[in-house]
C-alpha cells in the first residue's frame, strides 16, 4: 500500500491516530460546549469559536505576566480556570444582552452571533494584533516520549487529552448530579412544568449558555498547548464543531464525543494518505452525506417532530 | 391592464418602485458615476441575484441556506472556464510546456485538459451548466434534506458544511480550477473584448436587464398559488401536509430556484469583473449575502436589492477609509438588523409610507380607507405579516419546538 511496510504502517497510524487525538481533545472540548447549548437550547452559536479565542488570549496574557514573575512551572493550571472564568461572564452577558431575547428565532440567533462573531475578532484584532501569538509553555508540557524506537508521542498532546477527559467527566457530574444539572434537564424537558415548580428557567438558560461558553474557553486553554492563536482561529474550528455536534445527535453527549473522536481521527489519518485539504474534504463529505441519510445522527434522543 | 401584468408589477404602488430602481440602476448610476464605480456597482447588482434567491428562500420560504454562494460561484466559474478555455487557445499560450491549455494547469504539471473541462468548449453548453449544474446540486442536496424532514437550523448548518467542502476542494485542487488565486486573465466572450469600456457598459445593462427578469419571475412565483403555500409552510409546515400538499416537493423547487438566480448572478460576476475566485464561494460571503437580503428586507424582492447595494457602498467606503471600523460595522448590522430591525428596509417603509401623504397616494392607503372597513383588514394583514416573521422557523421543523414554545 502506497510503498510503506507493514511496520510503517502501523507505526503511522499509530501516530497519526494520536494527532488525531489532540484534535479529537480540542473538538471535544469545543462541540461539548455546544452541545449544551445547541442540544439544550436550541440556540445556534456561531461565535463558539471566538468564545475558545478568548480563553486562548486569556492564557496567553497570563503566560505573559507569568514569564515576568518567573512562575512559568506552575502558572498554566490557573490560566486554564481563568480562561473558563472569563469565557463564563462574557457569555453570561451576551445571554442577557442578545440571546435572550432571540430564542423564539433561531435562525435569527444564527445571523445574530455572527455579527458578534466578526465584532468579537475585530476586537482581538485591535487588543492583540493580526499577527498569531503563543503562550510561553511550562517546561513539562513541552517535549515527547518514545514507547519505542519509531513512534514519537508529544506531550501537550496527550495532556490536552487529559484535560478533554476531566472538563467531560466534570460536564457529566455536573448534568446528571448536581441540583444545577436537574434544573437544566428538567427545563429542556419541560418548560411550563419546570417554571411552575420553582425553577427559574431564565436563569437556567443564561447558566447553560455561559457554562457552555466557559468549557469553549477551556478548549481555548488547550489550544494554546499545540498551536498558535490568532484573531479568526475560532472560526476555523466552527464548522468542525457544529458538524461534530449534528453528527452526533444533537442532545446526546456521548454521541458528541463519539462523533467527535470519529471526525477527528478520519481527518487526520485521511490527511496523511491525501492532501490536508483532500483528507477534510473527503471527511466533511462522509459526514454530510451520512448525515442526509440519517439527519438526527449518530446517537438520537427521540424527540416529537 | 390585464391582471397578470399587474401581478407582476405590484399595482400602483408596485409600479412605482420598480420605475425608481430602473431609473435609479439604469439612469442615475451611468450618468454619475466613472467607470470603475459603475464596475462596482454591477459587482453588487450581481451580488442582488443571490439576495432575490433568499428572499424566495428564506423570506418567503422559511428556509435559511448558508451556502447560497456555492451556487453563486458554480455559476461564476462556469462562465469562468468557458471564458478561460477561449483565453487559452494554442497561440497565445506557445510560451508553455503544453500549449493550448489554461496557465494555472501548465503550472501545475498538467498535460491535457481534464475530461469535465472539454464541453466547456461550446458556448452552449456552457449556457446550460450556469443553469443546470446549480439545478442539479440544489435538486440532490434539497431531496435528500427536504424529503427527510430536515429542516431550520439542521439545513442551514448543513449548507454552511457543502460550502465549505467547495470551497476547500477548489483550493486544494490548483490545477483544476486555478486554486486560490481563481480563474484571472478572461479576455473575451466568442471573441468580443470584455475589458474594454463599451463592453462594461453593455455588461451592466444586460446585468441591470438579468436582475429585472429574476425580479419578475420571483414576483410571478411568489404571487402566484405557490407563493401562497410557501408563505403557509413557512408558518404552519403541518397543516400544509395535513391539507394534503407535498411539503417537501415545493421547499425542493424553491430551492432550485434562489440557486439557479444566484448562479445567473455569479455567471454575470465573471463578465462583469473579469475573474473568478474561491474568495466568493465560502462561508464568509454566503453569510454575508444573507445579511444583504436582511437588510433589505426579507420579504422584498425590492428590498433586497437596494439592501444589497447599501451595504456594499457601505462596505466600500469604510473599508477604504477605516477598515478596522468595518468589521464592527458590519457585526453591529447583523445584530441590529435581527433585533430591531426583523423587516429591514422594506418594513421600514411600510412604517412610513403611512405617515407621508405622497406614499399614501401611491400606496393606495387613503382609497382603502375611504371604502370604509377595509382598513380593518388591511390593518390586521400587516400586524400577520409581523407576527409571522417573529414565529419563522419556531415551528415544527427541528423538534426544538417543544423547547422555545413558552413564554
Amino acid at each position: 500500500m502506497f510503498g510503506y511496510s507493514i511496520a510503517d504502517i502501523s507505526n503511522i497510524l499509530v501516530m497519526q491516530g494520536f494527532a488525531g487525538l489532540s484534535l479529537f481533545s480540542v473538538l471535544l472540548l469545543m462541540a461539548l460546549g455546544l452541545a449544551i447549548i445547541f442540544g439544550q437550547m436550541g440556540v445556534i452559536n456561531m461565535a463558539h469559536g471566538e468564545f475558545m479565542a478568548i480563553g486562548a488570549y486569556t492564557t496567553v496574557l497570563f503566560s505573559n505576566f507569568a514569564v515576568k514573575l518567573d512562575i512559568v512551572q506552575s502558572y498554566f493550571v490557573f490560566a486554564i480556570i481563568a480562561a473558563f472564568i472569563v469565557a463564563f461572564i462574557v457569555g453570561y452577558v451576551v445571554e442577557y444582552a442578545l440571546i435572550r431575547h432571540l430564542y423564539k428565532r433561531p435562525l435569527d440567533t444564527l445571523l445574530a452571533t455572527w455579527g458578534l462573531s466578526l465584532i468579537m475578532q475585530q476586537i482581538f484584532r485591535s487588543s492583540f494584533g493580526a499577527k498569531e501569538v503563543s503562550a510561553t509553555l511550562p517546561e513539562w508540557l513541552l517535549g515527547s516520549f518514545k514507547p519505542t524506537e519509531d513512534i514519537d508521542i508529544p506531550i501537550n498532546g496527550v495532556f490536552v487529552m487529559v484535560l478533554a477527559a476531566v472538563v467531560t467527566a466534570g460536564v457529566f457530574i455536573f448534568m446528571y448530579r448536581s441540583r444545577w444539572g436537574l434544573r437544566m434537564r428538567a427545563t429542556v424537558q419541560n418548560r411550563v412544568m419546570a417554571g411552575a415548580v420553582g425553577i427559574n428557567t431564565k436563569m437556567v438558560d443564561r447558566v447553560t449558555f455561559a457554562l457552555g461558553c466557559g468549557i469553549a474557553g477551556v478548549a481555548g486553554a488547550a489550544f494554546t498547548t499545540i498551536a498558535s492563536t490568532g484573531p479568526t482561529t475560532g472560526s476555523l474550528y466552527i464548522v468542525d464543531s457544529f458538524m461534530v455536534v449534528v453528527f452526533g445527535g444533537a442532545a446526546s453527549l456521548i454521541g458528541t464525543i463519539a462523533s467527535a473522536f470519529g471526525i477527528a481521527q478520519a481527518q487526520s489519518i485521511l490527511q496523511f494518505f491525501m492532501t490536508s485539504s483532500m483528507g477534510k474534504v473527503a471527511t466533511l463529505l462522509t459526514i454530510v452525506v451520512i448525515l442526509m441519510m440519517k439527519p438526527e445522527g449518530l446517537f438520537s434522543t427521540k424527540v416529537r417532530k | 391592464m390585464n391582471s397578470l401584468t399587474n401581478k407582476l408589477l405590484g399595482g400602483k404602488e408596485g409600479i412605482y418602485a420598480l420605475g425608481l430602481l430602473a431609473a435609479i440602476i439604469f439612469i442615475a448610476f451611468p450618468l454619475t458615476l466613472d467607470l470603475f464605480r459603475l464596475g462596482l456597482v454591477g459587482k453588487y447588482i450581481t451580488y442582488a441575484f443571490v439576495a432575490i434567491g433568499l428572499v424566495l428562500l428564506w423570506g418567503n420560504g422559511g428556509i435559511l441556506s448558508l451556502g447560497q454562494g456555492m451556487f453563486f460561484g458554480l455559476g461564476g466559474y462556469a462562465m469562468a472556464m468557458f471564458l478561460k478555455l477561449e483565453a487559452s487557445d494554442p497561440i497565445s499560450t506557445k510560451i508553455q510546456t503544453t500549449p493550448g491549455i489554461p496557465d494555472f494547469m501548465d503550472w501545475n504539471q498538467l498535460t491535457a485538459l481534464p475530461w469535465f473541462w472539454e464541453p466547456f468548449h461550446s458556448f452552449t453548453f456552457t449556457l446550460i451548466a450556469i443553469v443546470a449544474v446549480p439545478a442539479i446540486v440544489a435538486y440532490i442536496i434539497g431531496v435528500a434534506m427536504f424529503k427527510r424532514r430536515v429542516g431550520g437550523v439542521y439545513f442551514s448548518i448543513i449548507t454552511q458544511a457543502i460550502t465549505l467542502i467547495l470551497s476547500i476542494l477548489i483550493i486544494g485542487q490548483q490545477g483544476y480550477t486555478g486554486g486560490v488565486n481563481g480563474m484571472t486573465d478572461l479576455k473575451t466572450l466568442l471573441g468580443w473584448d470584455i475589458r474594454t469600456d463599451s463592453a462594461k457598459y453593455i455588461l451592466y445593462y444586460v446585468n441591470g436587464i438579468l436582475l429585472f427578469g429574476c425580479i419578475f419571475v420571483s414576483r410571478y412565483i411568489m404571487t402566484s398559488k405557490f407563493g401562497m403555500l410557501l408563505l403557509a409552510m413557512r408558518d404552519k409546515e403541518d397543516r400544509v401536509r395535513f391539507s394534503g400538499y407535498d411539503v417537501s416537493s415545493f421547499k425542493i423547487f424553491i430551492y432550485c430556484v434562489a440557486a439557479v438566480i444566484s448562479a445567473i448572478g455569479g455567471a454575470m460576476f465573471t463578465l462583469q469583473v473579469g475573474f473568478m475566485s474561491p474568495s466568493f464561494v465560502g462561508i464568509v460571503p454566503s453569510i454575508e449575502m444573507v445579511i444583504f437580503a436582511a437588510v433589505g428586507g426579507r420579504m422584498s424582492l425590492i428590498g433586497a436589492v437596494y439592501g444589497t447595494l447599501l451595504v456594499n457602498f457601505g462596505k466600500t467606503m469604510f473599508s477604504e477609509s477605516y477598515p478596522d471600523l468595518w468589521l464592527f460595522l458590519m457585526g453591529g448590522l447583523f445584530i441590529a438588523v435581527v433585533m430591531f430591525f426583523p423587516n429591514g428596509l422594506a418594513g421600514e417603509y411600510n412604517k412610513i409610507k403611512k405617515k407621508i401623504p405622497f406614499l399614501r397616494k401611491i400606496a393606495g392607503i387613503d382609497s382603502v380607507e375611504k371604502a370604509g372597513d377595509a382598513s380593518a383588514t388591511e390593518k390586521a394583514a400587516t400586524e400577520v405579516v409581523e407576527v409571522k416573521v417573529d414565529e419563522t422557523a419556531t415551528d415544527g421543523k427541528s423538534g426544538l419546538e417543544s423547547k422555545g414554545a413558552t413564554t
